[in-house]
């Protein structure tokens, strides 16, 4: 296996006009380590992840991979290749007029991987069985799957650069109950056997702590809480904040039952 | 919770829509296939995944099904009412008025360009019984205290705004104050919280509890989160194929028999649950038959 790599921000700030969406965020991820991110709607979560990638600018702050000697910097071929990400919603991230075989042939050929026809055949293949997903989908339009068969798709697009820190932005949201069980044992299992580094973003905290082992409770940009997923498991929540997030995830209560 | 004279009864409700393959069969498929329950002054969840029918159902109580989708039943009454033969005004004239339906997401059911205050008041105008609309002031007056009953303390300044200047809680609470001040007897949500954070969610829900309980409403709650049913309502149907393949009070629903509802149940991950991997739905042909009983 690859060596893992890792993820340092320091001081990550993003603003979108005046308003300022990230604000001065740090954390390290360690090499092949989980990280999860929660919070509400406008907390900037989704926007770490857009900076860490490149899709959004960063006004100050660094990102840097960690965990060998020479790390790809970001905004290079190389960092992109390593560094990929899943997007929330299955329906609007795959290219509506393009085949599975299309969506995953086209990152192969933007990074020059595999040298001759049959070697991009074989990876496309493999990467559909790695994902679940037979040969038989691998010429069908998005229009054609399924909710949970579109992310494994996403996940496959991501997973044929063989990349080796994954960014999760609400993987499972847009998924009904069971589908979102399937994705999320498929993630667990990918990263178990690639050794893949995970930096995941979601608003449900029983999904976040299945799968990450760090917690960063965000709020208006900031980092409000940081903890382990058994701390959080366990009720050891210091800020009010991730407090209210405990409550609200476990469901309705009604106050005045005398009423 | 059935009483004697039910708020609303339905039996053997179908919704099919014409299939675009014409080879298959009689050119019809049907999304809800005998639905049947009654309904109190009481919370009642429909659960179910996408495309279950539960949306379908709550829209064909309403006469929302879409064009060219057909509706039948054995039974569909709102108290005396029978809304099959309702003529399409009198259906309309009772929607809003003795129905009124809370949608998912405020952003797309709100109209953009009508200030918060005139769309309240426009329902009002459309179901209020004659004679009874008021003058200007009375009508202000009106949408302002619908506005303090959903938790708005300064209706005044919500009044004025347009959709896009309100959140998502907000927007959701401006629904609910547009769907009552008509004062409803039923009210369907459909997946009312599921487009707002988690602690809106909860206000939201406080909402229409303490309207329900005060008002002796009846509320259909669609949602495909099963949790949150089970903590909301008092009596849950589960929705399978367009099929109810489950009843029971939502107390007892962890005690529930349908391996569908056990498994949707036991596939949700938890927090500090250590199963790895989770356990995944085996879907059996037989949960989608019609011949089999709801449990």
């Amino acid at each position: 296996m690859r060596p893992a790599l890792g993820l340092s921000v320091q001081a990550l700030t993003v603003r979108f006009g005046d308003y300022t969406a990230v604000d001065g965020l740090s954390f390290d991820l360690p090499p092949g380590g989980t990280l999860g991110i929660v919070g509400e709607s406008g907390s900037g979560k989704s926007t770490v992840l857009r900076a860490v990638c490149g899709l959004a600018r960063r006004q100050a702050g660094s990102v840097a991979l960690t965990g060998e000697d020479s790390p790809a910097a970001p905004g290079t071929a190389a960092f992109r290749r390593q560094v990929q990400m899943v997007f929330q919603d299955p329906y609007g991230s795959l290219h509506p007029r393009q085949t599975v075989d299309r969506m995953l042939a086209e990152p192969l050929a933007l990074h020059r991987i595999g040298a001759d026809g049959p070697d991009r055949e074989r990876r496309i293949e493999r990467v559909l069985d790695d994902v679940g997903l037979g040969p038989g989908y691998r010429f069908r339009y998005p229009h054609q799957l399924s909710g949970g068969q579109r992310q494994r798709v996403a996940i496959a697009r991501a997973l044929i650069l063989e990349p080796r820190l994954l960014l999760l932005d609400e993987p499972t949201s847009a998924l009904d109950a069971s589908v979102q069980a399937e994705v999320l044992n498929l993630l667990d299992a990918l990263r178990q056997e690639r050794g893949l580094a995970f930096l995941m973003v979601s608003h449900d905290l029983a999904v976040v702590t299945h799968l990450c082992e760090n917690i960063a409770v965000m709020k208006g940009g900031r980092v409000e809480e940081r903890l382990l997923a058994s701390d959080l498991a366990e009720g050891r929540a210091e800020a009010d904040y991730t407090r209210m997030l405990m409550r609200a995830a476990k469901g309705f209560a009604r106050r005045d039952t005398v009423a | 919770m059935s009483d004697a004279h039910p708020l609303l009864e339905v039996r053997d409700l179908r919704v099919a829509y014409p299939s675009r393959d014409r080879s298959a069969g009689s050119g019809w498929t049907e999304v809800v296939r005998g639905v049947g329950f009654s309904l109190g002054r009481e919370r009642l969840g429909i659960v179910g995944e996408s495309g279950s029918g539960k949306s379908q159902t709550g829209r064909a109580i309403l006469g929302l099904t879409a064009p060219g989708g057909r509706v039948t039943a054995a039974t569909l009454k709102l108290g005396d009412i029978d809304l099959l033969a309702c003529s399409e005004r009198e259906r309309r004239s009772l929607r809003g008025g003795r129905i009124a339906m809370v949608l998912q997401d405020p952003k797309y059911a709100l109209n953009p360009v009508l200030r918060v205050g005139q769309q309240i008041e426009e329902t009002w105008l459309a179901h209020a019984p004659a004679g009874k609309r008021g003058g200007r002031t009375e009508r202000r007056e009106r949408v302002a205290a619908a506005l303090r009953e959903v938790g708005i303390d300064d209706p005044a300044r919500v009044m004025r705004l347009y959709p896009h200047e309100v959140s998502g809680g907000m927007g959701q609470r401006v629904m609910i104050a547009m769907m009552l001040i008509a004062e409803p007897e039923l009210l369907i949500a459909d997946e009312p919280t599921s487009a707002l954070d988690v602690s809106v969610q909860l206000q939201v829900l406080a909402v229409l509890d303490r309207l329900v309980a005060g008002r002796g409403m009846g509320l259909i709650f669609v949602s495909h989160d099963l949790r949150l049913v089970q903590s909301f309502c008092d009596r849950v149907l589960v929705m399978y194929a367009g099929r109810v393949v489950e009843e029971c009070r939502a107390c007892d629903l962890d005690r529930a028999q349908h391996p569908y509802t056990r498994g949707l149940l036991s596939c949700l991950p938890e927090l500090g649950g250590t199963r790895r991997p989770l356990p995944v739905l085996d879907r059996k042909p037989e949960w989608a038959s019609e011949n089999a009983a709801p449990r």
